[in-house]
């Protein structure tokens, strides 16, 4: 190596392996929490669509139970993902304990019942004359939910953006499901940045930890900027 | 044997890892667990042998020379055992023999070698307000430590040290625990940092110690055997294989394989040659001209009794 960067903190210039190891946590991070929040969106929008639009009986138990869930403990919800994906579990066969997509599991648990009652409340909140007068244009149950999506979009991306929060500030469901693996060389495999700030902080390396932590934060505030600037723009869609 | 197949096996596992990373399939991606099986093992150990760096420098080699994967998970003793109960990882290495003996007769470990030690300290701040330091009797600190009540920080979390922990409270006759006595339920790193920040006292094996040195500032007040404390204090590793017969999902070949390589002249000058701020950490036992034939059953194992 001809030149050192000076200007790196003396922690990277000791550990040249370290901003490897920062990148690999955050890709898995990313990659989980992404994944749990789009397969969470796309079962929980037709079901707040579903629920907002029809009047049934129980419809105020269903929808006490889904926000519930928005409370529901993470390391409780690790362990039963856990006794699932154990080997002696029912889905055991498919030996998914220790793997990331057993992280996308419990992360999709989690942000379920989120994303699912903060847009159960904005679909609720349209009007209902807005409905009424797609529908009377001579739209079909379709257009009436793409209206409704249109109408409820602030309150969508919020309930996105809330289970987006959950899913990749949450440590408890993923050490447990997930183990907090990385390789040999610094890789990570089940490490997310949460399980890593556990980790280091344990081994006293607060530095690391803070940096890790800091890393969180600017990261969670990209993506609520990122999803309020789509919002908001105008033209998004045409 | 051939290298090519080695590398070509590497490369089939590198390239289902990095598949699977990327992968942004619409299903829970169920489908790709099976896919990276054979190329992966799962080791359940314990916090000490991770926190101290030591499985990193160990794994790499057997990485490369295999092309199989080390996912190690760091849990508690008891929780790394539980972990190979449930035929979740392929093989387990900790430091309670009770426990391993325990788990072996359930008939959920089979091949058992011993792969090195180190050992326990008495570790606490400077001020040492039981007075315990420089002594070599670790009962009787321990006893202090209760009489004058001053904090003491236990694991609490079934762990190797703390199985060693509640043995000497037992040896010191103990029996009474107050306010100054606090469980943690953590891990070692956790436990010397609070007792670092708000406790006195702590028993923590001299690896951790030792690796922790330069993050927090704790003296040892008993030393172990290693430095001529007494042998109650001794700490030693033993790696298990779970027992394909229980669980037939189990990799059992690799877990072999992994074991051969850590008790290997290899994997054991590894052990010998890894140090932190220049000390040795932990110091191999697995090559002997005269095998301790006690290492490959339970302690108290009696092979005239045949009771199933």
């Amino acid at each position: 190596m001809p030149l050192e960067p000076t200007s790196l903190l003396p922690l990277f210039a000791e550990f040249p392996f370290e901003w490897n190891y920062i990148r690999s946590i955050t890709r898995v991070s990313l990659y989980v929490s992404f994944v749990a929040v789009t397969l969470s969106t796309l079962f929980s929008l037709p079901v707040a669509l579903l629920v907002g639009f029809k009047e049934f009986r129980g419809k105020a138990l269903l929808t006490s139970i889904i926000n519930t869930g928005m409370g529901f403990p993470s390391v409780v919800v690790g362990l039963v993902v856990l006794f699932a994906v154990s080997g002696q579990g029912p889905l055991g066969s498919l030996e998914l304990v220790f793997t990331p997509e057993a992280m996308i599991i419990s992360q999709f648990v989690l942000a379920t019942p989120v994303i699912t009652g903060v847009s159960l409340a904005a679909v609720s909140s349209v009007e209902q004359n807005v409905r009424d007068a797609a529908y009377a244009m001579g739209g079909t149950r379709f257009d009436v939910a793409l209206v409704t999506i249109k109408e409820a979009r602030y309150g969508i991306a919020t309930a996105l953006l809330a289970g987006f929060g959950r899913a990749i500030s949450e440590v408890g469901s993923v050490l447990i499901v997930g183990g907090n693996i990385a390789g040999a060389d610094g890789e990570s495999y089940t490490r997310t940045l949460t399980t890593a700030i556990q980790l280091e902080a344990r081994q006293g390396r607060f530095e690391t930890a803070m940096i890790l932590g800091a890393i969180l934060v600017v990261l969670v505030l990209l993506v609520n900027a990122i999803v309020v600037r789509l919002g908001s723009g105008n033209g998004g869609h045409r | 044997m051939s290298i090519h197949r080695r590398e070509m096996l590497a490369g089939v596992g590198g390239g289902a890892t990095i598949g699977l990373a990327g992968c942004t399939s619409s299903d829970d991606g169920d489908d790709d667990g099976p896919e990276i099986s054979g190329e992966t093992i799962t080791l359940t150990t314990t916090t000490s042998t991770y926190d101290t760096g030591l499985l990193d420098e160990l794994n790499a080699p057997f990485e490369d020379r295999y092309g199989v994967t080390v996912d190690a998970v760091s849990q508690g003793t008891g929780a790394a055992l539980e972990t190979g109960r449930n035929g979740d990882s392929d093989v387990v290495m900790v430091h309670a023999r009770s426990l391993e003996d325990e788990f072996i007769e359930e008939g959920y470990g089979v091949n058992r070698r011993d792969v090195m030690f180190n050992d326990f300290v008495v570790v606490g701040t400077d001020e040492d307000p039981a007075g315990i330091g420089g002594g070599d009797d670790v009962e009787a600190a321990f006893a202090t430590i209760a009489e004058e009540g001053a904090t003491f920080v236990s694991r609490g979390d079934d762990s190797g040290t703390h199985a060693k922990e509640l043995e000497i409270w037992e040896a010191s006759g103990v029996d009474e625990f107050g306010e100054w006595y606090r469980e943690a339920g953590q891990g070692m790193g956790e436990v010397l940092t609070q007792v670092a920040q708000t406790g006195d006292y702590a028993l923590a094996d001299r690896g951790t110690v030792l690796s922790m040195q330069s993050e927090i500032d704790l003296e040892i007040h008993v030393e172990g055997p290693i430095e001529g404390g007494p042998e109650l204090l001794a700490n030693p590793y033993g790696i298990v294989a779970v027992n394909p017969g229980v669980h037939d999902n189990v990799e059992y070949d690799l877990a072999m394989a992994y074991i051969g390589y850590l008790t290997s002249p290899e994997g054991q000058e590894i052990i010998e040659e890894y140090t932190v701020e220049d000390e040795q950490l932990f110091f191999p036992e697995a090559i002997s001209e005269d095998p301790n034939f006690q290492q490959y059953v339970p302690e108290d194992w009696d092979p005239s009794e045949t009771d199933d």
